[in-house]
């Protein structure tokens, strides 16, 4: 049996594959937060981070790719598990019973899958920007005058609905919740979690995961707060040059 | 004291099971739990109605032939005790006590609450062994072997293979008592030869059976009469892993391409 094989088909090859696509998007995710943070700072930095991102070109598209395999494969490998391990017993018990397994890992899959419903919305959110067409027009002069899409006023003008922050501060929330398991357990599943220092990993993979919670929320809290805001000029602008595009017959 | 049960009746694999309540007589509180069983079959057999199947035999802890969920839990109330090992005294007069099957799939129910443990024996025949000349018995001590590992070997090696891991789990995974068996044998130097294979053919007819995937919830270690830690999951883990790279990159004899 070789390893492309042994991982596809075996029990231990499918876990295995959960936790080394879950680390890869562990590892993307926390990227991701440290890049948002820089909305405290001038809008120039964000939105200089951004537009590098975004002339990244191929590079882009190949980090983009392996990503959706990650995805892809962590979502495949936990139907596949999930749907094998409820055929290993089709009679449940009549008295539910546990232990020790805690409610996060309990509840894997139904955050894994709002998850999945969060990350399809966050983009056509941010990304497409289907959801909001206006943000297309948001631009921003770089110090170097070059103009770029204008990445923080399109998160104070998101995260200034309620609404959207609400779902955005709950989809973060279960995302950590999977966290609190998943990372843990993703040491167990590559044979690295042992009883010596067991007792440690529960209590990093749950920092970790209160930190990511609140690192992610307290974004739209600032926005929501008027911490972090523009001035109002900037968002009557892009109102504006949206209605104007709106009147006219060829826009 | 006296109790009710509410227990499975199933006549056979293929009929359909269902519970049925029973009232105990009077019990000693020092009557182990079999023993209470053992007593409402004598009434039932007065009563010319079917006695309750069940698995056991040692009845002290030691064969791992004692099954039975009981109050959803394998083993009943306590941790690190068989249900053999379980007395009334555990319990409340009056209590109204579940008793079900292991409930997975590879184990299918043959009557009551028997059910077929088969595929441990099918996995233990895939690797649970170490091949050695039999004839005169080696010198003892002959191979050094570190304190640490033989004790971890023997934290393995207590596993009584009774199936309660698989019954508490809640993917239906044998995971733990593979575990436990692989780590028994390949931390031994006399396991080193066949350590590759065994884990890989272990694995194997662990699948094949059809057990659960691990999800690493550990319900397993927590009802096992013997306290097996799940540290033996992550060890089969890294031995799958170590052997799966080395099954892959390693030049084989030139008999392995007859
Ligand atoms: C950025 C998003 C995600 C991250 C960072 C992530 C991370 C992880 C990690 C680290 C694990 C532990 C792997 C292991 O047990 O070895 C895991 C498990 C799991 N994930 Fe995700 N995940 C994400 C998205 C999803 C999505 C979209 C689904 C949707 C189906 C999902 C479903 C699951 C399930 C069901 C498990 C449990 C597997 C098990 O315990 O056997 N995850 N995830
Ligand atoms: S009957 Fe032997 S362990 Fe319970």
């Amino acid at each position: 049996m070789n390893i492309v094989t042994a991982l596809l088909k075996t029990s231990i090859g499918k876990k295995i594959i959960m936790a080394l696509t879950g680390a890869v998007l562990i590892g993307f995710i926390i990227g991701h937060l440290v890049g948002n943070l820089q909305i405290f700072s001038d809008p120039e930095k964000i939105n200089a981070y951004a537009h590098f991102l975004q002339g990244l070109g191929p590079a882009l598209w190949l980090i983009r790719l392996f990503l959706l395999l990650c995805v892809g494969l962590h979502i495949w490998m936990a139907v596949l598990l999930w749907c094998e391990n409820k055929k290993a017993r089709s009679q449940s018990y009549t008295a539910s019973h546990t232990i020790q397994a805690s409610y996060a890992s309990r509840t894997m899959k139904y955050s894994g899958f709002i998850v999945l419903a969060f990350i399809l919305y966050h983009l056509a959110h941010f990304t497409v920007k289907a959801t909001n067409p206006e943000y297309n027009e948001m631009m921003w002069t770089l110090a170097d005058g070059t103009v770029v899409p204008d990445v923080h006023l399109m998160m104070v003008a998101g995260f200034s609905s309620l609404t959207v922050s609400l779902f955005y501060l709950i989809s973060v929330g279960l995302l950590s919740f999977h966290l609190s398991h998943g990372f843990q357990s993703m040491f167990q599943s590559v044979g690295l979690r042992t009883e010596t220092w067991g007792r440690a990993l529960k209590v990093i993979s749950i920092v970790l995961s209160l930190a990511y919670f609140a690192g992610n929320a307290v974004i739209p809290l600032s926005v929501l707060t008027g911490k972090v805001s523009r001035p109002d000029s900037s968002i009557e602008a892009v109102a504006e040059s949206v209605s104007s595009h709106l009147n006219t017959p060829s826009g | 004291m006296k109790v009710k049960i509410k227990v499975w009746r199933q006549k056979n694999q293929e009929s359909k099971g269902g519970f049925k309540v029973y009232d105990s007589p009077e019990l000693n509180s020092n009557m182990s739990f079999l023993e209470m069983l053992d007593v409402i079959n004598e009434d039932l057999t007065d009563q010319g109605e079917e006695p309750i199947a069940f698995d056991h035999d040692c009845r002290e802890g030691i064969c791992g032939t004692c099954s039975l969920v009981i109050d959803g839990k394998p083993h009943g109330p306590h941790q690190g005790v068989a249900t053999c090992q379980t007395y009334m005294r555990s319990f409340e007069d009056g209590d109204i006590i579940t008793v079900e099957p292991f409930r997975a799939d590879p184990f299918p129910i043959i009557k009551d609450l028997v059910v077929n443990r088969k595929p441990f024996d099918k996995i233990i025949q895939a690797g649970g062994f170490v091949t050695v000349r039999t004839g005169s018995a080696p010198d003892a001590n002959a191979i050094p072997i570190s304190k640490e590992v033989a004790d971890t070997a023997m934290d393995a090696a207590a596993c009584i293979g009774c199936g309660a891991c698989v019954a508490a789990c809640k993917n239906a995974s044998a995971m733990l008592f593979v575990g436990a068996k692989v780590s028994q044998l390949n931390g031994l130097p006399q396991g080193q030869a066949e350590k590759d294979n065994r884990v890989l053919n272990m694995v194997a007819a662990m699948d094949e059976a059809g057990f659960g995937n691990c999800t690493n919830q550990y319900e397993c270690s927590a009802v096992c009469p013997k306290l097996i830690t799940h540290d033996f999951i992550s060890q089969l883990n890294r031995d799958f892993v170590a052997a799966t790279v080395r099954k892959s990159f390693k030049s084989k004899p030139s008999t392995a391409k007859l």
